[in-house]
């Protein structure tokens, strides 16, 4: 009798063990087929011949040749340089300024970091589309500041090829900086307060204890902030596309929407493909070694 | 924390002087961040002849809704004129099941990935977690190919299964982390009781996952509501997102330029993540800093 009732709990728990497999079955399926079976299904389309239609004929590189060929790859490749480079920074130091004024026993202080992360609760397009309207020049800020009198105020960016990708810098920033606040706050509530009243013990000057002792100590924040940064920089598209669509002619354009314009516009296939690629290893080379050296940091630490 | 208050060697008016600097930055900035909502708002409320005479920041003279109404009923999307209202509802059809279905398969999946672990379950997890990170550009092509073999090209159906297919990892990662600090032994004792896998989530896992559901539930809502990658993409036409359709109303060539239709039309769009924001801020920002900050 209890040779038969621990068999059959045996057995139930044997279903119950495959019962979490089979669970997890369909997303991982979905997965391999979706995540992993697509990056290599766009893979081999970057060494295909495919152009309007998708196709199957060998290509090798002559893809990638004809992409790196291309002048507006090129510029896609600068701007996003440019871009990414000074989103970041100016992210970096907005939300590091921000948090530390922040983390000064504020009044209010939950009423402006609402105010502050807002933005970032929106779509890109909301954002591009309320910056092209600030900033276009013939009713935007720069009619307003003609009616403040500075008559001889000018702010073309928008329209003018060699500044439009910074317009997108600046719409990045108002959206994004916010966030790197979250980010950097959540890291200052947690240093310890014991080093820092020492400090103050010895003497040490306020700014001496943020340069000297805070701030080095959440650096795997800033290492945590550049890489979300980077990635969201990478993948920048509806931002860019709302605000200046790529123009003036393609002078803003980025990888994320020369990709989509090959792809879908241009009937280019292979060579959006290989676009696809390319950003691809961008992101994997930045978020591949951060990731092995989070896990393995959790391991040490658990 | 450490603040000029508790750590200043210099008293009386240095300190007032600073802490008024301090408060006078702070209002810049929060000034700097509210200025865009405001002058959409008040485009928004003004008539087209009052925006080209007045300034951006000069408030509404007249106020009118015209602008909402011609957005929500009337705007032309395309060729459509029809408004913005069909595409709010678009996008309400794709994101709720899509929504309730990733964080449903996300909860049973940190579930099972945690308190049933199987040989193998880690690197079940980092495998599905990669799929955070791909640029989706990388699975454009395939998918569109995909999507119009099933039949689901340019329909709501189909972008549901993007986005749930896309946002698993995240949900996953979600409740996995949230999971793991749950005691074992919660688990094994209901086993002892006889309760079985599904028992066990439904009476025990979930009723105290609340928290992270709304975490979950959030996040997947306001990168959904906010997506136009997927929906420019994979739906054209009448069954667009709203963001998509918010786009062809912006850029649209035809006709005079309405701003006071964009802002409206921005606003309608931006609502309802906005809304989610202002009534759940601290699951917000859960979700934004789960996967960036450790801890």
């Amino acid at each position: 009798m209890g040779a038969s009732q621990s068999t059959e709990s045996n057995l139930t728990a044997g279903i119950q063990r495959h019962l979490s497999k089979i669970v997890v079955a369909p997303s991982f399926a979905a997965s391999l087929f979706f995540v992993y079976g697509f990056i290599l299904w766009t893979g081999y389309m970057a060494f295909s011949k495919s152009r309007m239609l998708p196709v199957w004929d060998w290509a090798g590189l002559r893809q990638y040749e004809r992409l790196w060929q291309m002048e507006r790859w090129h510029v896609a490749i600068e701007n996003l340089l440019i871009f990414g480079g000074l989103f970041i920074v100016t992210c970096l130091v907005i939300g590091c300024l921000l948090a530390v004024l922040l983390d000064q026993r504020i009044r209010a202080e939950g009423a402006l970091r609402t105010i502050f992360l807002y933005p970032m609760a929106l779509s890109f397009i909301v954002t591009g589309t309320v910056w092209k309207w600030l900033l276009n020049p013939g009713l935007g800020l720069e009619s307003m500041m003609h009616d403040l009198g500075w008559t001889s105020f000018e702010f073309d960016w928008l329209v003018n090829s060699d500044m439009a990708i910074y317009t997108v810098v600046i719409a990045a920033v108002w959206q994004a900086s916010g966030f790197v606040m979250a980010m950097f706050l959540a890291a200052l509530r947690g240093v310890d307060q014991d080093i820092i009243r020492a400090a103050y013990m010895d003497g040490a000057s306020l700014p001496r204890i943020y340069f000297g002792i805070i701030i080095p100590s959440i650096r795997p924040v800033f290492l945590s902030a550049i890489v979300v940064l980077a990635h969201l920089a990478v993948k920048s598209f509806d931002l860019v596309i709302a605000l200046t669509g790529g123009g003036p002619g393609y002078s803003s354009d980025l990888p994320a929407t020369f990709m989509y314009t090959m792809a879908f516009q241009r009937n280019q296939l292979g060579v959006g493909a290989a676009s696809a690629m390319m950003m691809l290893a961008t992101v994997m080379a930045i978020i591949v070694p951060y990731l092995y050296s989070e896990l393995r940091g959790g391991k040490k630490n658990g | 924390m450490a603040d000029i208050q508790t750590y200043s060697h210099d008293a009386g008016w240095k300190h007032t002087v600073l802490r008024g600097l301090l408060y006078l930055v702070l209002i810049l900035f929060a000034a700097y961040y509210l200025f865009p909502l405001i002058v959409m708002i008040s485009t928004s409320l003004k008539s087209l002849d009052e925006i080209r005479e007045g300034s951006l920041i000069s408030l509404p003279r007249v106020v009118t809704f015209d602008a909402w109404n011609y957005a929500w009923n009337e705007a032309c999307v395309g060729v459509e004129c029809t408004g913005i209202k069909i595409y709010f509802w678009n996008s309400v059809k794709m994101a709720v099941p899509a929504v309730l279905i990733s964080t449903f398969l996300g909860a049973i999946n940190g579930y099972a990935l945690t308190k049933w672990r199987f040989k193998g379950a880690n690197i079940v997890f980092a495998l599905l977690l990669f799929g955070c990170f791909i640029p989706f550009q990388v699975v454009l092509l395939p998918m569109s190919q995909v999507l119009g073999k099933l039949g689901l090209a340019s329909s709501t159906a189909g972008l549901v299964m993007v986005h749930v297919v896309y946002g698993l990892c995240f949900t996953t990662l979600f409740f996995r982390n949230y999971y793991v600090s749950i005691p074992d032994e919660l688990v094994k004792a209901a086993t002892i009781d006889g309760a079985g896998f599904f028992t066990i989530f439904w009476r025990i896992i979930l009723p105290i996952s609340t928290p992270i559901i709304v975490v979950s539930v959030i996040w997947q809502f306001t990168q959904i509501w906010n997506d136009f990658l997927f929906g420019a993409s994979f739906a054209s036409g009448a069954n667009a997102p709203m963001t998509v359709a918010l786009n062809n109303i912006v850029n649209t060539t035809t006709g005079v330029k309405q701003y006071n239709v964009d802002m409206a039309a921005a606003l309608l769009t931006g609502l309802p993540t906005l809304l989610v924001y202002v009534l759940a801020g601290k699951y917000f920002v859960r979700g934004l800093t789960a996967g960036s900050v450790k801890g």
